[in-house]
């Protein structure tokens, strides 16, 4: 193996687990805020690229095509929340698993009946040439995600940090019953993060798109990769969820390249396990008392 | 005492009979051939639906890996049956052990694991066995599967004839569920509903509720392996996509839907999922002309809409039955005696 097959695994794996941190993102806000780990998170994903090609068919620019579809997702998350979720916010964790893994069949059928079965695709969102570094090359569909990522951790940098209504988000994640004792709405900041984190599952879904083509049934598995990131990462923090995204795309481009492409799933799956049964408290995740 | 014991429990022996008398007679009204089969696979897949009843209802563990272990099954049976002269019998015990052997070794470690994340772990090892299995074609066939699984025949009693599949599949259905009923009956059974409602307070009792836990998850998966053993003797094959991840879903979703409260939820969940499953696809394919899984809408709406009105699963609807009769009596009672 030479210096650039590794930089080139670097790329594309970093590639891939932006898009991973992305989904990852938006488990650790909703999981933080509600305490539920959202089994359709993949399925915003999927409505995110699906109706971005919509759009586009209907002859939208790009830059109205995603904005809209990012909206849609995010209303569609919205909705789910202020019908279903809250109703159900009583539920035992194990109905709670059901439920979210009964929304995500129902949002991948009414997908295969809005969308159809046969897979679509989205050009590419830039068109520049690609860029060579130490012999690797790196597409400009790469460095658009990598770009997407870094102002999407500034934006959220900023939401929660600098704004009344990120502060109040993130006093309910730390702790809901002292939040609500301070005049904050728990209750909406449980719909904001829905909708917050459909629209980061609708980003994953339209920056992957181009890559690979978009299905209605495209949700599932790079669901469970957010959910491989965000345990990896830890589930208390968003710099650990990218961490955890980014390591994992770099595990499986490295796992893919050198070892085998049957197993690289296997590997990374094995790799969730190990996380799961050492640290169940994540690699970047600050140990708490009553946890997991 | 036994009134107590029915108190707790229910009622023992009226569901048991009458569960009997309905796989009895149900091959006298039931002549179509694909109907059959369905029936048949409800029969095998409550094997599996039971064993996660005990695991998820009762100790409250949830599993989305159960698919893996009727992997395991159904691929043991198939590889000893086609490539050896093992008798299938013997292969479907063999297959058993060893789901509980790694079912034990895999469960030490994962069932430390609560909630979401116990749900998630399953779900990993899940993919990590249909992976292998797709991944080692020399063994397993591969992405093709393997084929020409012999039927089985038990004293002399051919089995490839569907009739005697059905009584076959439903006495073992039959001698599971006795099992089960047992063990929720005995001390291990109320040791798993504390463990449910509180693991702390269990262990605060000086239990070792780790121990119980792995015990019957690692039960629950021979459950599951017997069935799929099952089951590839009747299909004659067994292919990767099978024994996905969605499977293992639809058997908690099984589980959940019928009633995880109580035994009789896991064949009732199986039952309505199966027969849901086959109207839908017949309504849409043949009137609404909607080709794919379309089932998987209704399917999702179910699921949701059982979890949030019905939590207790459908079985739940026949003890609200059950309960409103006596207490008309009461009532009446009590106006003729109180007044």
């Amino acid at each position: 193996m030479d210096f650039a097959q590794v930089v080139q695994y670097l790329i594309s794996g970093l590639t891939v687990g932006s898009i991973y941190a992305l989904l990852a993102i938006g488990f650790v806000t909703i999981y933080n805020t509600t305490g539920i780990l959202n089994f359709a998170q993949g399925e915003f994903a999927m409505i995110g690229a699906m109706s971005c090609i919509s759009f586009i068919g209907w002859g939208f620019p790009m830059y109205a095509a995603i904005p809209s579809a990012i909206l849609v997702t995010s209303f569609v998350g919205l909705f789910l929340e202020r019908t279903l979720i809250k109703r159900a916010r009583r539920s035992t964790p194990v109905h709670m698993v059901v439920i979210t893994i009964g929304l995500s069949i129902l949002l991948k059928g009414i997908g295969m009946i809005i969308w159809g079965t046969y897979p679509k695709s989205l050009s590419p969102i830039i068109h520049a040439a690609p860029i060579e570094i130490f012999g690797a090359v790196m597409t400009s569909q790469s460095l658009f995600i990598f770009i997407v990522l870094i102002m999407l951790l500034i934006l959220l940098y900023l939401f929660f940090d600098k704004t009344y209504l990120g502060s109040a988000l993130r006093a309910s994640e730390t702790n809901p019953r002292a939040a609500n004792l301070m005049g904050i709405n728990t209750q909406s900041m449980s719909a904001l993060s829905f909708s917050l984190a459909a629209a980061l599952g609708a980003i994953s879904g339209i920056i992957i798109a181009p890559m690979t083509d978009a299905t209605y049934e495209m949700g599932l598995m790079i669901g469970l990769k957010g959910f491989v990131a965000m345990v990896i990462g830890g589930m208390n923090n968003i710099s650990g969820a990218v961490m955890g995204g980014l390591l994992l795309g770099v595990l499986e481009a490295f796992s893919n390249g050198f070892l085998s492409s049957t197993y690289s799933d296997a590997i990374s799956f094995s790799v969730l396990l190990l996380v799961l049964f050492l640290r169940p408290m994540g690699l970047f995740g600050k140990t708490s008392g009553a946890r997991v | 005492m036994s009134k107590l014991e029915a108190k707790l429990y229910g009622p023992r022996w009226k569901p048991f009979i009458g569960f009997i008398a309905l796989i009895l007679a149900l091959p006298f009204f039931v002549h179509a051939p694909h109907i059959f089969t369905i029936l048949i696979l409800i029969g095998i897949y409550s094997i599996t639906t039971v064993g996660l009843n005990l695991l998820a209802g009762y100790a409250g563990q949830v599993s989305l890996g159960h698919a893996a272990f009727f992997a395991i099954g159904a691929y043991v049976s198939g590889m000893a049956t086609t490539k050896s002269a093992i008798s299938p019998w013997a292969a479907l015990l063999l297959a058993m052990a060893i789901t509980f052997a790694v079912a034990w070794l895999i469960g030490i470690p994962i069932l430390k694991l609560k909630g979401h994340f116990l749900a998630l772990a399953t779900l990993g090892f899940n993919i990590i066995v249909y992976i292998l299995i797709s991944g080692l074609t020399d063994y397993t066939g591969g992405a093709l599967g393997l084929n020409n699984i012999p039927a089985l025949s038990l004293f002399g009693l051919d089995l490839s004839d569907p009739l005697h599949f059905y009584y076959v599949i439903w006495a073992l259905a039959a001698l599971v569920i006795l099992f089960s009923t047992n063990i929720v009956r005995s001390p291990i059974g109320r040791l798993l509903r504390s463990i449910h409602d509180s693991e702390i307070a269990t262990e605060t009792l000086g239990v070792n509720a780790a121990k119980y836990k792995v015990y019957i998850f690692a039960l629950s998966a021979s459950f599951a392996s017997l069935s799929g053993s099952m089951y590839a003797h009747f299909i004659h094959f067994i292919a990767p996509p099978t024994v996905n991840t969605s499977f293992s879903i639809l058997l908690l979703i099984m589980v959940m839907v019928g009633g995880s409260h109580s035994i009789w939820g896991a064949p009732l969940g199986t039952a309505i999922i199966m027969f849901l499953q086959e109207v839908i696809r017949n309504v849409s394919h043949s009137y609404l002309k909607i080709s794919g899984p379309v089932e998987i809408v209704v399917y999702g709406f179910v699921i949701v809409l059982v979890m949030m009105f019905l939590p207790q699963g459908t079985i739940s609807l026949f003890s609200r039955l059950d309960a409103a009769f006596p207490r008309i009596r009461n009532k009446t009672l009590k106006q003729e005696t109180g007044g």
